[in-house]
This record gives C-alpha cells, sequence and structure tokens, in this order.
C-alpha cells in the first residue's frame, strides 16, 4: 500500500503547551518537515528564544538550546562559528526579536552569518500574559494600552522584514502567514527557500510568519484567524521582499 | 617548545589562550584590554579559529556561550563595565553548565570610572551581578606570567566543572611588559574528540543520537529546586578542590597584609619597607578569589596584632578578610580607588597606624 501521508520525524510525540488555536504548532511543524524532506535534522541545530516557544526544543528533534531574552540571533552566531556546515537557525517572537533582541538581529542580518531567523509576528506578548509588542496594530487592545496602542505613546507598529530587507547582508526576506490552508502552503515554500538558501551559504535569512493568539488576543481560534487576514495582513503584506537568483 | 619572550600582558593573554587550544574569541573594544581583540583577530585564522568583533558585549557573552554550547574552546575578554553587562549571560552560562574562560582587565568604577587599573570588580566578580545562585570560579594573576600558566587550567577548571572560569586581572598587569616563558602550544580539539569529551554539546544528531537539549528554564518548583542543588554540590567540590593562595613570613609576623593581583606586589615592598624599620610583616595572597582561601588565615598566629586588606576598591575583599579571620584580629583597610595606585610608603604608613606606631 502506498504510504500517502506520515507525521514528520522532525517533530516529537509530545503533548504540547501551546494554547488551543496557537499557530505555533503549525510554524514547528513546517520547519521540521522541510528539514526532514530535505534529510537535513540530523545536521541541525536550533536555537529557542524566550516566550511562549522557549519550549520548542520539547517538540522540535534536533540539537537545541535555549536563549537569553532576545540574544538567540548571537547565540547562533556562536554555533555558526564553531559548525560551519550544520544548518542553524533561530525561532523568535515579536517581544523577543522585534523588542528586546533588535540588535542582535540587525546585527547579524548586517555581518551576513548564515543563518535562518524565523519570526513569529503574533502582535502581542503571550507568555506574560497580551502586553502590548512593538508588533501591536495601532487601536489593538493589550494588557499595557488598555484603550487600545496609541501612536502618540507608542509609534506604529514595526514591520521588521521591511527594516531586514533593507540590510544588505541579509539576502533571503519573506513575510507569510498561518491565517489559511493556502497561506500555510506559501508559508512551507518560503521555509524550504530560506533553508535552501542556508544550505547554499548565500548569506543571512529571514522569514516572518504572520501568527495568532486567540487568548491574548480575546477571541475564539477561528475569529483569531480572521482577525489576522482583516487587521494583520492588510498591515504587514505578504510576500517576498529579497530573494537570491540561485533559489528564484 | 616552551619560549622565552617580552610582551604586553594583554597580548601575552591572548596568545596563552591560543595556546590554550581556544578558537573562538568574541569580543567588543573596550580600553585598558583593546590589545585581546585586536590579536585575536590577527592571530585565530591563521590557526583555524573564528574572531568575531560584536555589536556589544551582551551579544558577546551570548555569541560566547553559542559558541561553546556548540563544543568549542571558547574565550572572551572585557573590562569592568562591559563585564557589568555580561553579567546576564554567566547567571545564564551557570545555569545551563556551559564552560567558558572569561578575561576581565578591570577598571575603576563605579559607572563609567575611568581608565585606569582598579580591583574595584571584586563583588562583581565574586559575588556576581546576575541572578540566582550561581557562581564563577575566579583566579587572579599577580604577574603576566601567572596570567599564561593560569590560562590552560581554567580551560581545564572550566570544562571539568561546566562553568565559567574568570580570570579577575586589572589595567595593570594588562598593560605592562613583562618577560614570559609562553607555554607549548596545545591542539584544539577535533569535532570527533568533542563529541566524546562534551557528549551534552550541540553538534547536530546526525540521527545517531537522542537530540541534546541545553536549558536553563524549569517551570516545576521541585525540578529547579533539584537542579539548583546539584548544582550547590559542585559549587561546595570547588571549594575543597580550587582553593589557591599564597602566604609569607607568616609564623614572624606582628601584622599581616592581604592582598591579590598586581597589588600583592605592592605590598611586598611595603613589606620590605616595613622590615628596614624593624616591623615584621607577613602575606597572605588570594589567588582564587572564588573559591576565597579562609583556611589560610587559620595560619595567621595569636600574636598578631593586626590584619590588614589591601585592594585598589573600598574594602569589598575585606569583606571576606573578616569572614577568614573569625573575629581573631582587629581589621583595617589600605586602599586607593579610582585608578590611582597605592604606593610602598603609603601601605607601610597606614600598617603603622593600624599597630599605633609613628
Amino acid at each position: 500500500m502506498k504510504t500517502v501521508f506520515e507525521y514528520t520525524r522532525g517533530m516529537l510525540p509530545e503533548e504540547t503547551t501551546y494554547c488551543p488555536g496557537c499557530t505555533h504548532g503549525i510554524a514547528h511543524r513546517l520547519i521540521m518537515e522541510v528539514l526532514d524532506e530535505k534529510g537535513l535534522l540530523g545536521e541541525t541545530i536550533g536555537v529557542a528564544p524566550i516566550g511562549c516557544s522557549i519550549l520548542a526544543h520539547h517538540y522540535m528533534n534536533i540539537d537545541m538550546c535555549e536563549s537569553t531574552h532576545g540574544r538567540a540571533p548571537a547565540i547562533a552566531t556562536g554555533i555558526r562559528r564553531v559548525h560551519p556546515d550544520r544548518i542553524v537557525f533561530t525561532y523568535q517572537g515579536d517581544g523577543d526579536l522585534a523588542s528586546i533582541g533588535t540588535g542582535e538581529i540587525v546585527h547579524a542580518a548586517h555581518r551576513g552569518e548564515k543563518i535562518t531567523s524565523f519570526f513569529i509576528n503574533n502582535a502581542i506578548y503571550g507568555m506574560t500574559g497580551g502586553q502590548m509588542a512593538p508588533t501591536s496594530l495601532l487601536g489593538q487592545k493589550t494588557t499595557t494600552s488598555m484603550d487600545g496602542r496609541m501612536q502618540e505613546q507608542s509609534g506604529k507598529p514595526i514591520r521588521m522584514a521591511e527594516l531586514i530587507a533593507t540590510i544588505d547582508g541579509a539576502v533571503f526576506v519573506e513575510r507569510v502567514s498561518l491565517d489559511s490552508p493556502g497561506n500555510v502552503r506559501k508559508a512551507k515554500k518560503a521555509i524550504q527557500k530560506a533553508i535552501e538558501v542556508q544550505e547554499k551559504r548565500l548569506g543571512f535569512g529571514f522569514v516572518e510568519i504572520l501568527s495568532s493568539c486567540s487568548t491574548n488576543w480575546g477571541v475564539t481560534p477561528v475569529k483569531a484567524l480572521e482577525w489576522m487576514r482583516e487587521n494583520m495582513i492588510p498591515y504587514y503584506p505578504l510576500g517576498n521582499l529579497k530573494s537570491p537568483e540561485e533559489v528564484k | 617548545m616552551s619560549e622565552k619572550v617580552l610582551m604586553k600582558g594583554n597580548e601575552a593573554f591572548a596568545e596563552a589562550a591560543i595556546r590554550s587550544g581556544c578558537r573562538y574569541y568574541f569580543g567588543y573594544p573596550i580600553t585598558p584590554q583593546n590589545e585581546i581583540p585586536e590579536y585575536m583577530s590577527r592571530e585565530l585564522p591563521k590557526v583555524g579559529g573564528s574572531f568575531v568583533q560584536a555589536e556589544s558585549e551582551l551579544a558577546a557573552i551570548n555569541m560566547a556561550y553559542g559558541g561553546a554550547v556548540a563544543g568549542g574552546r571558547v574565550f572572551i575578554s572585557s573590562s569592568s563595565p562591559g563585564i557589568a553587562l555580561m553579567q546576564e549571560g554567566f547567571s545564564f552560562l551557570c545555569s545551563t553548565e556551559i564552560p567558558l574562560v572569561i578575561l576581565n582587565v578591570s577598571r575603576g568604577g563605579p559607572g563609567v570610572g575611568g581608565i585606569q587599573p582598579g580591583q574595584a570588580d571584586y563583588y562583581q566578580a565574586t559575588r556576581g551581578g546576575g541572578n540566582g545562585d550561581y557562581h564563577l570560579i575566579v583566579f587572579a594573576p599577580s604577574s603576566i606570567q601567572e596570567a599564561v600558566d593560569m590560562m590552560e587550567m581554567s580551560f581545564r577548571v572550566a570544562e571539568e566543572y561546566r562553568n565559567p572560569v574568570m580570570i579577575l586581572a586589572d589595567g595593570m598587569i594588562g598593560q605592562m611588559m613583562e618577560p614570559v616563558v609562553l607555554p607549548d602550544p596545545i591542539p584544539a580539539a577535533l569535532m570527533e574528540e568533542t563529541s566524546m569529551t562534551k557528549p551534552w554539546a550541540l553538534t547536530g544528531t546526525k540521527e545517531a543520537r537522542p537530540h541534546n537539549v541545553i536549558k536553563s528554564l524549569y517551570l516545576k518548583p521541585e525540578e529547579l529546586e533539584d537542579r539548583i542543588l546539584e548544582m550547590d554540590r559542585k559549587y561546595q567540590k570547588a571549594k575543597e578542590k580550587l582553593v589557591q593562595y599564597e602566604t609569607d613570613g607568616l609564623e614572624e609576623a606582628e601584622v599581616v597584609l592581604v592582598a591579590y593581583g598586581s597589588t600583592a606586589r605592592i605590598a611586598e615592598e611595603a613589606i620590605d619597607l616595613l622590615a628596614e624599620e624593624g616591623i615584621q610583616a607577613g602575606l597572605i595572597r588570594p589567588i582564587s578569589l572564588w573559591p576565597f582561601p579562609y583556611e589560610a588565615f587559620d595560619k595567621i598566629p595569636q600574636k598578631v596584632k593586626a590584619v590588614i586588606s589591601v585592594e585598589l576598591s573600598r574594602g569589598q575583599m575585606m569583606d571576606d578578610v573578616k569572614i577568614g579571620t573569625k573575629g581573631r584580629f582587629p581589621i583595617s583597610l589600605s586602599s586607593r580607588v579610582g585608578g590611582m595606585l597605592i604606593t610602598p610608603p603609603e601601605i607601610a604608613a597606614d600598617v603603622k597606624k593600624a599597630l599605633g606606631v609613628e
């Protein structure tokens, strides 16, 4: 009988601590599927952030370490120097990458570190209980912006993919979304290309993955996906911002 | 083969690290240790190593964690305010049990302070500025030769204890030139060896073993308590095995000076000055600052009239001197700070004051 579906060996058979409806599980699985399909699970070292996905190493079946808050790209830099022939990636949320860790992500990109950063943007601090993130939308209610984020007070939400794309060392930059099956398939393609960029040692790769946080947004998982489509995607346009010829 | 050369302290430290098998250095410029990143950027690539100029000390300590977590032999250096920025990383490396050798070429503080030599990092080195129950293992050399000899030992201790080791030097040792015998180079460990000697390292599973995970987070209090107690057993063992100190002239002494690092050399000159005036002074020179050599103080004869902590800080080491002497002797401080070096006559004057002689 022909096997039409197999669960990836990249994911361990663990029950996750993520909330029902959380899209971390999808993002984890897409990355692990890509590595599995490329035969890279045994060649890959991952760095987990501070945030809900600090426990990514419970689920991802690869060598992994935890990180201090925001410093994953610096840690990946150190790993990369010791193992120039391995695949090294960071998996970071918006508080980790776009707030406390802006220095490290910008300079890892600037050095053209041959690593890949997966940036989970769900427009809120998840693990600490729903505070405003640098990527929270204007008017978005959070526990530190109860009347909605105001530009006068907190500025406009930061678009990391666009910012990273201005840096020469970043050679592959794409924003994807996990709001629909079609977009999930596109996300996997972007992850495939980003890993291919690293396999070919072309430079720094960055994939921003728009994600949901129904718990802290205070909506049902289905409504959360609708909220992403109606509010996040218009502000954070999907698509490729930068790609080298070799993977086009 | 060993060779005797005249070298500036900072360059000798860097060369000693390379000869001790270090192949990875991550640093950020800060005075008075800039010769070290400069030397590493020049020399490490020649031996197949890697130098990265980090964007900050925060990034540097985390790059160092990355290199060490991957199994590499990593060395970093900085100076006092830069070390302050690395404290979160030190706590994190201790919690994840990752070996690293850190050189602190310390200067005056607090804050930006100055760029002249200081010893006011005693607390930040031995007590730590990071969170939690952890210790750096701290050694303090008093000469370039001692620092060079300490380097290989520090890597061995860091790897045996799976804990960061700090070599606490000061701007004086970093900037001076002295003749020094460099150790024979030892080859860097090959990755195949690393998987044997560091089975915990992140090298990629090759799908031949279960995945390695290096973690610091323990959400269950009972698990975290077990971890902390396990680490504490290691620290208790360090207290038994790693204490190092020198004593001189304690048996004849009527007064005892306690000094570490380059200050110990100035204290030795003060002892000679005092001898000329008929005052017998002994010396305790702690070499390991954590664990501190409290046992050395049991050797002080009961007839001693005063114990004096000589330091380029306002009594930071004196706290440990008080613990070591257990109230048996009057304790006083002989100190200059802010980058001012204490002179032998100044120490001698403080000694005479403590003894009540003019």
